[in-house]
């Protein structure tokens, strides 16, 4: 809970990882350029105060996830949302086994989910079957980019990707995390291309799909997408730190969302380890759009308290506080439209 | 000799070389080698690798058979696309090869997943689908054409949304109706214009503004949906472009001073200045 001027907020960090990139773990050159890519972005984007020093940046361990969420960060409630990358990592990126145990140990504080690959075939599903048997996840982290033998990425509206949505949908697994790019094959194609999302949003309307970093760099794409299908929706992964080096950018693509999709589905996230989220939380209460961007409206106090939280909160039926929920907002002017009027506007 | 484009005053080599030999060395210019790369752009963001900052290194030696010309070329991240970054190097290559007295060029990528990968594929002139095998299907003009369409969207949102900003009286619905003549001299629309000729649109005073990728306007009821979905992509490509270069100069140090100005989505961070971080090991 964070609190400010009199407002509560309730906080669900919806996009959390609890990663292993110590050398020992790298099991080659990419495993190296993987953390590297990382710690760039951290450096990058993050305030002077808030830096990490690279060895910190390579494994946390869960007592660290703890404080820096629950006692320093203000969160709630996180998600973990786990990357295999086994191709890079001899153990995998993503500690799934810790992260589940640290979840099995604070029920109240995170949910895990799990991650699958529709490149391991009927070995995967009768996996996903015993995972979900002992783990009980109902959601997924599916990263599009993940290198597998051969093949460095696949597409959502793969044939095998459908077989394993259609298990999804018998487990009772609903919420299905995005993470696009950049995915190699076919590399003819923009290699952040989200359409394939579009195809499996439509063929399974009874599952969620939330699309991490809100489709960066794509927003354009994501938006025109979302916009469309009622059950995608969008993580801000990746886009929260721009408050701070960036704050016009962050005012605009804070602005695109809510026109296009809606204050009702978009979930913030601190993206931990990349970031901490106690300043994430501090700044975004406090942002507003500027002035001069007369094509946004001002953001609500409402507006915020639902994107910090309130939206995963109703998407993982994560208890909150009767006094601090709030009712959806109307539809916005933009849709959800039907598939025949997708095209009216032909700019790319 | 290597240029560090930096850090050194630029000079070309071989001219010495040739008096000690006694024979005819053709060389070629630094600059002429950094004036080709010039033309060579970033398909994504629709910029110059020399104005992003993606040359690390020129160098050029005399040979009587042409110059040797040799080309480090580095990217924001390992994991930047690896079509794009493909893209970049051999049209580098093809650049510099065009130049006059020039012989073997070796255009290599440094520190990205692919660069082995890229940099064979671009020492045995494989091309696209030699280089990357099965991941290859046809070519990639179809993506170079994709990213063309969004500079084209971009810079046509840019000059629209500036007229909005200076003229009260024009409103979403109807900048429908604003023609290139409308628009004010100056870098936003030299821009479009540019833009409009790479797709084969009209350019002339009469041309409507707001049209699709084939010079389409659109009917009154979709001007403001066609707006909105332009301005995403503006702020989408404004977003990259500068992410981009912020990146790159946390990952290389002393890079922005490579890096040209770009106005369009500047923020106060964006002035080069980095935090005193300490430097880790990018290159084991």
């Amino acid at each position: 809970m964070y609190s400010k001027d009199g407002e509560n907020y309730f906080i669900v960090d919806a996009h959390i990882a609890l990663w292993d990139a110590r050398p020992e773990n790298q099991r080659n050159i990419h495993g190296k350029q993987f953390i590297d890519c990382f710690y760039d972005y951290h450096r990058n984007l993050s305030p002077e105060t808030e830096l990490w020093t690279y060895d910190e940046y390579l494994y946390q361990g869960g007592e660290r996830l703890m404080k820096d969420l629950f006692e320093d960060g203000y969160v709630d409630h996180a998600i973990f949302q786990p990357a295999y990358l086994g191709e890079f990592y001899k153990n995998g990126f993503g500690q799934t086994k810790e992260a589940y145990e640290l979840a099995a140990a604070n029920p109240d504080k995170l949910t895990y989910n799990h991650c699958f690959d529709p490149r391991d075939g009927e070995r995967g599903l009768d996996r996903l079957h015993a995972d979900h048997e002992t783990m009980k996840f109902t959601g997924v982290k599916l990263y599009t980019a993940e290198w597998h033998g051969e093949s460095r990425g696949y597409k959502l509206s793969d044939p095998w990707a459908y077989r394993y949505f259609e298990e999804c949908r018998k487990l009772g697994i609903k919420n299905i995390h995005v993470h696009k790019g950049p995915t190699i094959r076919p590399l003819d194609r923009d290699s952040f291309d989200v359409s394939d999302v579009d195809h499996v949003a439509s063929d399974f309307t009874d599952l969620n799909f939330i699309v991490e970093h809100v489709g960066l760099p794509r927003l354009e794409d994501f938006c025109w997408i979302a916009t469309q299908e009622p059950n995608v929706y969008g993580g801000l992964a990746v886009a929260m730190p721009f408050i701070h080096t960036r704050p016009r950018y962050f005012a605009q693509i804070i602005g695109e969302l809510i026109y296009w999709i809606g204050e009702d589905r978009i979930f913030f996230s601190s993206d931990y380890a990349l970031w901490t989220p106690r300043w994430l939380v501090e700044r975004f209460v406090d942002f507003q759009i500027p002035e001069d961007m007369t094509e946004y409206a001002p953001i609500t106090t409402e507006q915020k308290k639902k994107i910090l939280g309130l939206n995963a909160a109703k998407m993982y039926n994560i208890d909150v506080p009767a006094e601090l929920q709030l009712p959806d907002a109307g539809e916005t002017a933009t849709g959800p439209r039907q598939p025949e009027r997708a095209d009216l506007a032909g700019a790319v | 000799m290597t240029t560090a484009l930096t850090d050194h005053p630029v000079r070309d080599a071989g001219a010495g070389d040739a008096r000690v030999l006694d024979v005819e060395v053709q060389h070629v210019a630094v600059q002429e080698v950094k004036r080709a790369l010039g033309t060579v752009l970033d398909p994504e963001l629709d910029e110059p690798i020399t104005d992003l900052g993606f040359v690390r290194s020129i160098d050029v030696t005399g040979a009587p058979d042409g110059a040797e010309v040799t080309v480090h070329l580095r990217l924001p991240t390992s994991f930047c696309s690896p079509n794009f970054a493909y893209l970049m190097a051999s049209d580098s290559k093809d650049a510099i090869a065009a130049l006059p007295g020039v012989g073997r060029v070796v255009v290599e990528l440094d520190d990205h997943h692919d660069s082995a990968l890229i940099n064979a594929g671009l020492a045995a002139d494989a091309g696209y689908r030699g280089t990357f095998g099965h991941e290859a299907e046809d070519s990639l003009d179809g993506l170079r054409a994709l990213f063309r369409r969004k500079a084209h969207t971009a810079a046509m949102e840019r000059c629209l949304t500036e007229q909005l900003r200076a003229d009260p009286a024009l409103t979403e619905a109807n900048v429908g109706t604003v023609r290139l003549g409308d628009l004010p001299a100056g870098r936003t629309k030299d821009a479009l214009v540019r833009r409009r000729d790479a797709l084969g649109l009209p350019t002339e005073p009469a041309a409507v503004v707001l049209v699709d990728h084939d010079g389409h306007p659109y009917p009154a009821e979709q001007v403001p949906m066609a707006l909105r979905r332009a301005r995403s992509t503006r702020i989408s490509i404004d977003g990259n472009a500068h992410f981009c270069r912020g990146l790159l100069r946390t990952r290389y140090e002393g890079s922005g001073a490579d890096q040209a100005d770009r106005p369009e989505g500047a923020e106060p961070a964006d002035d080069h200045h980095l935090l005193p971080f300490t430097v880790k090991e990018t290159h084991p």
